[in-house]
């Protein structure tokens, strides 16, 4: 009996495969000229072309042509030197004409590759196919159980997001992942998120539903063909896709180790419970019936366009992370951190605008980092800005400020009462750098303590400390303690 | 023999969401068959070597710039329905399934 | 003064340039002449009356002001009903879009207003243009001005017949596989298929979109181009638009009505000049040939192999395209829904609009492109129709090697008793025989009536390449200029 997790990959080796859509930031739609801005009042982005109205006509946007070979070559994809739409047919209400303009057996980027890392591991994802369509409308269902399709008594249809770039990326087949299955899978879909995101093609939320994820599954006993895969629909976290993998996993070596055939159907995924459940089986799936969208003319991208778009690539996210990891001679584990705080670029200003990147570092993943733990804001909102944040160290480094008064200023910047200097100013914050006052101040504490400046007469050197601290207090800890240490000890005429 | 059956016809129907009488079988049924009959005839020539034209004219890469044109209202938008509700399309419950 | 009913629409814009008569006159005489005879003829699905007065009128008010006008300026104009026209009902003859108003204006209708043309209304036609009788139309067939018991040919019946009718001075169509032209062949009237491309789609109810043309219906040639210069040009809202200039058709049209056709190559299609058509119908178009030849041209006989085969591909191709065009009549954004009571699911519902929304042909055709486009035998059927289409338009370039224009009838048949041909399609089918090859080749054709058999008229079909379709209105208005025009008995 397999029931768990390790007792599945015990017996069986996993294949996984992703079909991942991302919807596109352009301005309009793909193929009209509709606004796309999420949360619109319901049909109010819609015109004759995206409602389907008859007699109205395509023309393909120049901007998600590029945004999709774009994706192509950061997946180190070849790009088609011609390819079409084509309509897929099918009857659903979503889609305003009863077909979806996409891409068949000629997509736009062919045969790329991604890599991925897993605790330090690196794997190689390829690429079957990017392809760019059209999205669909949205289907609310009312009557029956929250939201569900299923007992729902009637639907309404909200075509505002009908016709927005969607770009479909393929993954081929990706096997001898074993137990690494789903960490493979989530990494590959965040890796991929993070592409999409450095292109600046989109936002990526997956939470927007901007990235929609159907993941395949397949198990089969070592040194045999692959099995038969389910495709899991509906996978719309990072988390989900993890847990979506998991569960088939378990679910399909339950079934085999009882004997039973997985078959191959669509599944959707339940955020609540975390598992799987048979959706329609492709067995009785309909025939699609692509043919050349007609309405639409070839796409035959110039060679030269291409290769400007190649050479104007951003630097891929995983190459830059390690880049700057190096630079600021960390290690693995604190890149990461620094990655997940979304501390990367913000650090990376900071130091551009001349601090070190220990000191930039320092108060981004700390003072700062905290702050926006504590108020829930993202770290790029939380109130300091890298130039702010660099002159501050700055001052610290020149010895204007100490670590104290540095983070009491830093209080004054996030409060938005200006730069540091300005805050120092205004709060009369700041190391006392005249001697004349300072040694008036040690002198007032040796007077003040006789006994313990006795003490350090005799040579016990440590009690120096209280009058340091009385020392401090009288210049509201705006002196540099060491500073402090050593004239009280000159004047006691004793060598530090 | 037929090209057609009565039973793919009616399949046919189906999945053109058509739901046509038992008369209406009967008569594509034959109709169509004399028509495919006639058509079939297509795959006497244009061998493997010559190239599918699913376009008339010669032109490629037509593209518009990604610039906002003015949308209908919502009240132009819904203008043909025969059924809305609260700004969107109304339509009877759907199967659970996509086709 | 005459009757402007019976003037050219060049001779109208004439004399409401010049004052001699007001656009309100002329556009008050259609609508009475419609009043009239529509009621026999049934050209029209939709006459809007108060639309119509109201251009004429802001045209006499522009020319009050001495603007300039077009040439065309107030001439009245019949838009078939497959023409998407703003706030006017625009159903393509069918029951499933009964009663919709579209929110928006074809580039068609754009151009004819900005041109100063009045709209008269919307014309009859087999529903969404499948058809060749308009015995298709949900709301009635067309009846053929010259025996009210025969059909005006189709799908644009109605645009041809208004015409005939004296109804209106020009007319919209749209040719898919011959829908202007083999109804202008057996009314008598001019009807051309402009250069795929050459005209804008938009707003043109699609049935056939790789075949769809929408072009000029008029009562002689030189109308037919001076409406073509005016519809025809490039339109950014459609993706298969040429953009390249329009060449000069009515100058063509004017040359070629001085009678001279010294040099000019006509190539007579071999396989169509042979049987395939009526007896009758090949000795007026033989007579024609020899009247072009004493005009000064030459006839070569050319031979094009597979236009056998354009009519198979045709009828694979083009219900294909539009099974997937009329996917979207489903009863949920616009239009016919039926059986909703609140019991049946979302499929029960839109199976039974479509069923009860859709004619006979209009089945037939989808459930044939369903087919053919299904995986199992797309290869078969769709994949070779459209290897068909290549073999067809090497057949033309080939032959426009050899000589300026093709030569054919139109139709192989003049206009036909109703009910005569709507048992077995296929025998329908047969009306396009020699139309279809041009379109699934994309070049312009013209057809011109030559003459009369059983006293019915006969069309002469003049084929181009591409782009040159001032080469068909030269030879057109020359042969015109040679046999003149016919007019129908008096209703
Ligand atoms: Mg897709
Ligand atoms: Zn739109």
């Amino acid at each position: 009996m397999t029931d768990t997790y390790e007792d599945a990959l015990a017996t069986y080796e996993p294949v996984i495969g992703l079909e991942t859509h991302v919807e596109l930031g352009t301005r309009t739609k793909m193929f009209c000229g509709c606004t796309t801005n999420f949360g619109a009042e319901p049909n109010t982005q819609v015109c004759p072309v995206c409602l389907g109205l008859p007699g109205s006509l395509p023309v393909a946007n120049r901007a998600g042509i590029e945004a999709t070979i774009r994706i192509g070559l950061a997946l180190n994809c070849t790009i088609a030197a011609w390819c079409r739409f084509a309509r897929k047919n099918y009857f659903y209400p979503d889609m305003p004409k009863n077909y979806q303009i996409s891409q068949y057996d000629e997509p736009l980027c062919v045969d790329g590759y991604v890599d991925i890392e897993v605790d330090g591991e690196t794997f190689r994802i390829g690429i079957e196919r990017v392809h760019l369509e059209e999205d669909t409308g949205k289907t609310l269902h009312v009557g029956g159980a929250t939201g569900r399709i299923h007992g729902a008594t009637e639907s309404l249809v909200d075509y505002n997001r009908a016709g927005i770039p969607l770009v479909e990326i393929v993954t081929k087949p990706v096997p001898g992942i074993g137990a690494r299955a789903p960490e493979v899978a989530r990494a590959y879909v965040a890796e991929l998120r993070d592409v999409v995101r450095s292109l600046g093609v989109s936002d990526v939320r997956m939470e927007q539903g901007s990235l929609r994820c159907d993941v395949n599954t397949s198990l089969n006993l070592p040194g045999q063909q692959w099995g038969t895969r389910t495709e899991t629909k509906n996978v719309n976290s990072l988390r989900s896709v993890e847990r979506a993998v998991r569960s088939e996993i378990i679910r399909q070596a339950g079934v085999l180790a009882a004997g039973g055939r997985v078959i191959q159907e669509t599944r959707h995924f339940h955020e609540e419970t975390g598992d799987t459940r048979s959706g329609r089986s492709k067995e009785t799936a309909t025939d699609y019936r692509y043919f050349p969208e007609p309405d639409l003319v070839p796409i035959a991208p110039d060679p030269a366009w291409v290769a400007e778009l190649k050479a104007t690539l951003p630097e891929l996210p995983r190459l830059r992370r390690e880049r700057l990891r190096q630079q600021w001679g960390i290690s693995e584990i604190d890149m990461q951190s620094v990655v997940n705080a979304g501390a990367v670029e913000l650090i990376e200003e900071t130091i551009a605008a001349g601090a070190s990147p220990a000191g930039a570092r320092k108060w981004w993943m700390g003072e700062l980092a905290r702050r926006a733990n504590e108020t829930g804001v993202e770290l790029s909102a939380v109130g300091a800005t890298p130039a702010q944040v660099a002159a501050l160290q700055g001052l610290v480094d020149a010895g204007k400020l100490n670590d104290k008064l540095a983070r009491t200023v830093l209080e004054g910047v996030v409060a938005g009462e200006g730069d540091p200097a300005a805050v120092m100013a205004a709060r009369g914050l700041g190391v006392v750098s005249d001697t004349g006052a300072l040694t008036a101040a040690v002198d007032e504490a040796i007077a003040a303590n006789p006994d313990i400046a006795a003490k350090v007469r005799d040579g016990k050197v440590a009690a120096a400390g209280a009058l340091v601290g009385a020392v401090m207090k009288t210049t509201r800890g705006q002196a540099d303690a060491k500073a402090v240490r050593e004239l009280i000890l000159s004047r006691l005429g004793v060598e530090g | 023999m037929a090209a057609i059956s009565r039973e793919e016809v009616a399949h046919l129907a189906r999945l053109s969401r058509l739901a046509v009488t038992e008369q209406e079988l009967d008569q594509f049924a034959g109709q169509l068959d004399v028509i495919l009959q006639a058509v079939a005839r297509v795959g006497e020539v244009a061998a493997d070597d010559i190239p599918p034209t699913s376009h008339s004219v010669p032109l490629t890469n037509v593209y518009r710039d990604d610039v906002p044109q003015p949308c209908l209202t919502q009240a132009e938008a819904l203008s043909g329905a025969p059924d809305a509700y609260e700004g969107r399309f109304r339509v009877p419950r759907i199967l659970d399934e996509e086709v | 003064m005459t009757d402007v009913t019976r003037m050219t629409a060049a001779q109208i814009a004439g004399l409401i340039a010049g004052g001699d008569v007001s656009a309100v006159e002329v556009a008050t005489a259609h609508l009475d002449r419609i009043a009239a005879v529509d009621e026999r003829v049934h050209a029209f699905l939709h006459v809007d009356r108060e639309g119509a007065l109201e251009r004429a009128k802001r045209i006499d008010e522009r020319r009050a002001r001495g603007e300039e006008l077009g040439p065309l300026a107030g001439v009245p104009v019949a838009v078939k009903d497959v023409i998407v026209t703003k706030g006017i009902p625009s159903t393509a003859a069918s029951k499933i879009l009964e009663g919709w108003k579209p929110p928006f204006d074809s580039t068609i209708a754009q151009r004819l207003h900005a041109a100063g043309t009045v709209m008269l209304g919307k014309t009859n036609m087999d529903e969404f243009a499948m058809g060749s009788s308009t015995e298709y139309s949900a709301y009635g067939p067309t009846h053929n001005p010259w025996d009210l018991g025969r059909i005006p040919g189709g799908s644009g019946g109605g645009s041809a017949a208004s015409l005939a009718a004296y109804e209106a001075a020009l007319a919209i169509g749209t040719d898919t596989g011959g829908s202007i032209r083999q109804p202008g062949a057996v009314t008598g009237t001019v009807g051309a298929k402009p250069t795929y491309g050459g005209t804008s789609r938009y707003g043109l109810i699609a049935f056939s979109s790789s075949l769809d043309t929408p072009g000029p219906c008029a009562r002689n040639v030189e109308d037919a181009a001076l409406l073509h210069a005016v519809i025809a040009g490039h339109d950014e809202r459609d993706s298969t638009s040429i953009p390249a200039p329009v060449p000069d058709v009515v100058a063509a049209a004017r040359l070629g009505a001085t009678g001279d056709l010294t040099g000019v190559k006509l190539g007579l299609v071999k396989e169509f000049a042979g049987e395939g058509a009526e007896p009758g119908v090949m000795a007026v178009f033989r007579e024609s040939l020899e009247a072009l030849v004493k005009l000064g041209a030459e006839v070569v006989e050319i031979s094009c192999p597979h236009f056998e085969y354009a009519l198979p591909a045709y009828y694979l191709i083009a219900p294909s395209e539009a099974s997937s065009n009329l996917a979207r009549y489903d009863g949920v954004r616009y239009g016919l829904r039926v059986g909703d009571d609140s019991t049946r699911s979302l499929e029960e519902v839109m199976s039974l609009t479509r069923e009860a929304g859709f004619g006979p042909e209009v089945k037939r055709r989808i459930i044939l492109g369903t087919y053919a486009l299904s995986s199992g035998y797309y290869e078969a059927y769709y994949g070779q129709a459209q290897k068909v289409r290549t073999l067809i338009t090497r057949d033309f370039q080939a032959a426009f090697e050899q000589v300026d224009v093709l030569v054919s009838p139109t139709t192989p048949f003049v206009a036909f008793p109703f009910g005569s041909r709507t048992s077995d399609p296929y025998q329908m089918y047969l009306a396009d025989l020699f139309t279809i090859p041009t379109n699934l080749y994309g070049g312009p054709a013209i057809s011109v009536p030559c003459g009369l058999s059983e006293g019915l008229p006969v069309g002469f079909q003049v084929m181009a390449p591409t782009l040159a379709d001032d080469r068909m209105y030269r030879v057109a208005a020359a042969l015109e200029s040679a046999v003149g025009t016919f007019t129908p008995p008096a209703l």
